[in-house]
């Protein structure tokens, strides 16, 4: 297998321009006998399945939730990046493209990251036009405010829901779609398999998740908007259903995995305070802008924030980056807590948590003007903690919240399948080794509305399909592997949960390969996963059968594939000997402990292709190159 | 019923409502909360009891739920009588075992509505939701083509009122809490962001009465003003939105 990125040539601004010219096009009476799957209704799915069906394709679209509207994009809180420079403070699409790339350490293709930054604002329009209420200055103008890693102020947002608003504009325009009859919608469903035929994507298994029955959808191409893998370490920031289940299927049947081991740990996230604990809430980064990080400047001072005096505070990220302070990249500011945890500074219970203290906001603009930037997201940190972010810091820890890493895809966001589309945070391809704040739903929007309308038609017109019918041998054999599985892990009967199976699969990882790494841990951790893997599908207990409602089942298949996908996780990282972005191994390390890259041997993709069970995947390079920008040691002092 | 092992944790006593699917009947079973931690959320608590169930054999408690964070509007059940129990302003993922007492009995039962047919236990079916949403609830704008988002100014009061309206997460917790099962606080707050922005304004009238229509031929009963919509609704939407719709059906009906 070769990887071709298929970045076109020419310099970098002229780019998408002249691809979106030299594309085939489908005719507009041809785009009707075309059916397309979207799986997901994400930003990303939602957004391609709506572009999709007013073009004139027949799309079918498949979400795990009762209703689109549910996906985990809602919860996005923070904001929207877009180059619009309405603030007049210097934004053009070259920074936003800059920004994004040194953000992510220099592991993102100059192509895709500029093109991500010229849509950045076609977006704010089109989100404007649908009805999206976001904030608006006095005369009517939209507002913006400033996220970590830039220096600009260019995040639009609708308080602090603006994942929320985003999603409802294209859930509204999805639901117009599907009045017009042009999407058909299957709620309650998850794609088990990707049917592949003569080497490309013709369809998927879907499980109906009410009935239990196993359905097969073909089509022409499929587009997977599936989300991240985030909760494979089980406490995350991400909704409980999130998987990996349906990027691991297309996965095991020929889509390339790029970069497993690059996660975010978000800074802002209320700490763990018990083992029952099922998930992690974000507080939106947005924080940083008007809070103060800080710790007690003495290790192990047990006093109440408010006895510490000024002088015997540490505000360690305005002391270490005084050039952006509290609005370093994500990636440094979890690794600075983690550090001064390390240190015995943590406070709290657990000793693992740090200071955001809002005092200095709220004594310079008032009361008023912080309750409405940060409002909802007080009272949500209240009806958790117990405590009065008003009167008392709030107390934050980093999470696993994001995932960089997915399916590889070209510049057309095909994966190495024929047919098979992957969009927003399943595919891998813009946001290096670390996100900045407020792009995951800037990526996610440009793949749905600005980039695969074109790309899947010029794959269409050229790709000669024949008719596609479910009941070709493929899907027979699929929907049986499928169904061999469901019973099987039915018929284990064994003594662990699966939620305990998942918990210790979510610790390991967490452990050794969280925020830093050694190459020790990893070692121990693949042993550990593969004999967790083991005890697995031995002991597990699911109950219930597989033809009715059962979530314990449901949540056996996604465990079951986040323990697989683990190992991949840790091979990756193992393989990457260098540190960058969110991957930080303690052996590469600059005298100031910041990531050291090593630009001679790893500036490339990592990309794993499957070669069955029991067999090492086999590792593919894309190198990256820089034309535009050059690579630098990443600083934010 | 015996002291919690742990001074932070407490014992409870549920009763739950158990239904295998729509066409069964269903009934009340009892179970135990043993040593649930006052520091749960309402949904970690049913996850303790889901697993010990698992463990002997049982089939556990089918809920809805997702993000956890009181946004995706996936959770819900009525507690104690209360869509997503006695909290104000909270879904049921964002309530707190610290606001029950050790010895408690808690009675969980689904939502109840014509509308929304129980699918399992305390999974109900809101796809109506989505059938009146698709009926209208949008502004008819394809991709691409639109203007600048500035070209339009938006009076920030217009903008902050919209942004109440659209706060809604279709959770559902207003038709539950409603006498008639009424959906108009859930329509009411949809025509409301729309009618109040100037984009919207364009197809308000075929809105409202496609919304409305629709709303009625799936079976929500009317509104009488008992307002235990506002006050169950955990993201506090208010009934002035009601008005709004109420207002926008009869200038669309007349003009």
């Amino acid at each position: 297998m070769q990887l071709d990125s298929k970045i076109p040539d020419g310099p970098l601004s002229e780019k998408w321009d002249k691809h979106r010219f030299k594309m085939k096009l489908v005719n507009p009476a041809n785009k009707r006998k075309f059916k397309i799957i979207v799986v997901g209704t994400g930003l990303a799915g939602a957004s391609a399945s709506v572009s999709l069906a007013e073009l004139g394709y027949e799309v079918m679209t498949f979400c795990i939730q009762d209703s689109p509207r549910r996906a985990h994009s809602i919860a996005a809180q923070g904001g929207i990046n877009a180059a619009k420079n309405y603030q007049n403070d210097g934004d053009s699409i070259w920074r936003l493209f800059h920004d994004t790339i040194k953000g992510g350490d220099f592991r993102s293709r100059e192509a895709n990251v500029y093109r991500l930054a010229q849509i950045s604002n076609n977006i704010i329009d089109q989100c404007v036009a649908q009805g999206v209420p976001f904030a608006r200055e006095y005369g009517g103008q939209l507002a913006n405010r400033s996220f970590g890693g830039a220096q600009v102020s260019r995040t639009f947002y609708a308080r602090g829901q603006t994942g929320q608003q985003l999603l409802l504009g294209a859930y509204g325009s999805l639901s117009r779609q599907i009045a017009a009859g042009k999407v058909k919608l299957f709620t309650r469903r998850e794609m088990l398999d990707l049917v592949v035929i003569d080497g490309k994507a013709r369809g998927i298994i879907a499980r109906n998740l009410v009935s239990g029955e196993l359905e097969k959808h073909a089509a022409d191409a499929v587009v997977l908007a599936s989300g991240g893998y985030g909760n494979a370490f089980y406490l995350s920031t991400n909704s409980m259903g999130s998987n990996i289940s349906a990027a691991f299927a297309s996965y095991r049947k020929g889509a390339s995995f790029a970069n497993p081991c690059f996660i975010q740990i978000h800074p802002t996230c209320i700490p763990v305070h018990g083992t029952y604990q099922s998930k992690l809430t974000l507080m939106s980064e947005s924080l940083r802008n008007d809070g103060r990080i800080w710790v007690p400047r003495n290790p192990e001072d047990k006093r109440s924030p408010d006895q510490i005096p000024e002088t015997e505070r540490d505000y360690y990220l305005e002391e270490k980056y005084p050039r952006f302070g509290n609005l370093v990249p994500r990636d440094v500011a979890s690794r600075s807590a983690k550090v001064q945890c390390d240190m015995g500074k943590g406070v709290g219970d657990t000793r693992l948590a740090v200071y955001l203290d809002l005092k200095d906001a709220i004594k310079r603009d008032g009361r008023d003007v912080i309750t409405r930037k940060y409002g909802n997201l007080f009272e949500m940190y209240e009806k958790i903690t117990a405590q009065n972010p008003y009167e008392t810091p709030m107390m934050i820890y980093p999470a696993v919240h994001y995932t960089m890493g997915g399916l590889w895809v070209d510049y057309n966001l095909m994966s190495t399948i024929p047919g098979l589309f992957v969009l927003g945070e399943a595919n891998f391809s813009d946001h290096g080794a670390n996100r900045l704040g407020a792009s995951a739903l800037m990526q996610g929007l440009a793949d749905g509305y600005f980039i695969i309308p074109y790309t899947i038609g010029d794959y269409l017109a050229q790709a000669s399909l024949d008719t596609s019918r479910e009941d070709h041998n493929a899907f027979n054999e699929s929907s049986l592997q499928v169904e061999t599985r469901i019973k099987k892990l039915l018929s284990i009967g064994g003594k662990r949960t699966v939620n305990d199976f998942h918990r210790e699969l979510g610790h390991i990882l967490w452990e050794n390969c969280g925020m830093t790494r050694k190459e020790k841990d990893l070692e121990k951790a693949k042993k550990l996963i593969a004999d967790l893997r083991a005890e697995f599908w031995e002991n597990v207990l699911v109950g219930g059968t597989g033809k009715e409602f059962n979530q314990s089942l449901e949540k056996a298949g996604r465990v079951a594939d986040f323990l697989q996908f683990g190992e991949l996780m840790v091979m990756d990282a193992l393989a990457r000997k260098e540190s960058c972005g969110c991957h930080f191994n303690e052996d590469f390390q600059t005298d100031e402990h910041e990531a050291l890259r090593d630009d001679e041997n790893f500036c490339h993709v990592s990309a794993w292709e499957y070669r069955g069970e029991g067999s090492r995947p086999k590792f593919h390079k894309e190198p990256l190159e820089f034309e535009n920008v050059e690579l630098t040691q990443r600083s934010y002092k | 019923m015996t002291t919690a092992r742990d001074k932070s944790c407490i014992n409870l006593k549920l009763k739950v409502w158990r239904q295998k699917g729509p066409d069964v009947k269903g009934r009340f079973e009892a179970y135990k909360a043993r040593d649930i931690s006052t520091d749960m959320s309402f949904l970690e608590m049913l996850d303790v009891v889901n697993e010990k169930m698992i463990l002997s054999g049982k089939d556990p408690i089918a809920f809805d739920h997702d993000c956890r964070e009181g946004i995706c509007g996936a959770c819900g059940t009525v507690v104690n009588g209360r869509t997503h129990g006695p909290e104000k302003g909270t879904t049921l993922c964002q309530l707190h075992m610290r606001h029950f007492s050790n010895g408690d009995t808690v009675v969980i039962e689904p939502w109840r509505s014509r509308a929304f047919k129980v699918v399992k236990d305390l999974v109900v079916d809101r796809s109506a939701f989505d059938k009146i949403i698709q009926a209208g609830g949008y502004i008819s704008v394809n991709t691409g083509g639109a203007p600048d988002g500035n070209a339009i100014p938006v009076p920030q009061e217009a903008a902050e009122k919209a942004m109440d309206a659209a706060a809604c997460i279709g959770c559902g917790a207003c038709v539950a809490a409603c006498p008639n099962a009424s959906a108009m606080l859930f329509v009411g707050a949809k025509i409301s962001q729309y009618t109040l922005l100037p984009q919207g304004l364009p197809e308000a009238k075929k809105r409202a009465l496609a919304m409305i229509g629709k709303m009625d031929e799936l079976g929500f009963g009317n509104c009488a003003n008992e307002a235990e919509c506002e006050k169950q609704c955990p993201k506090e939407i208010s009934i002035e939105n009601i008005a709004r719709m109420n207002r926008e059906f009869l200038k669309a009906g007349l003009f």
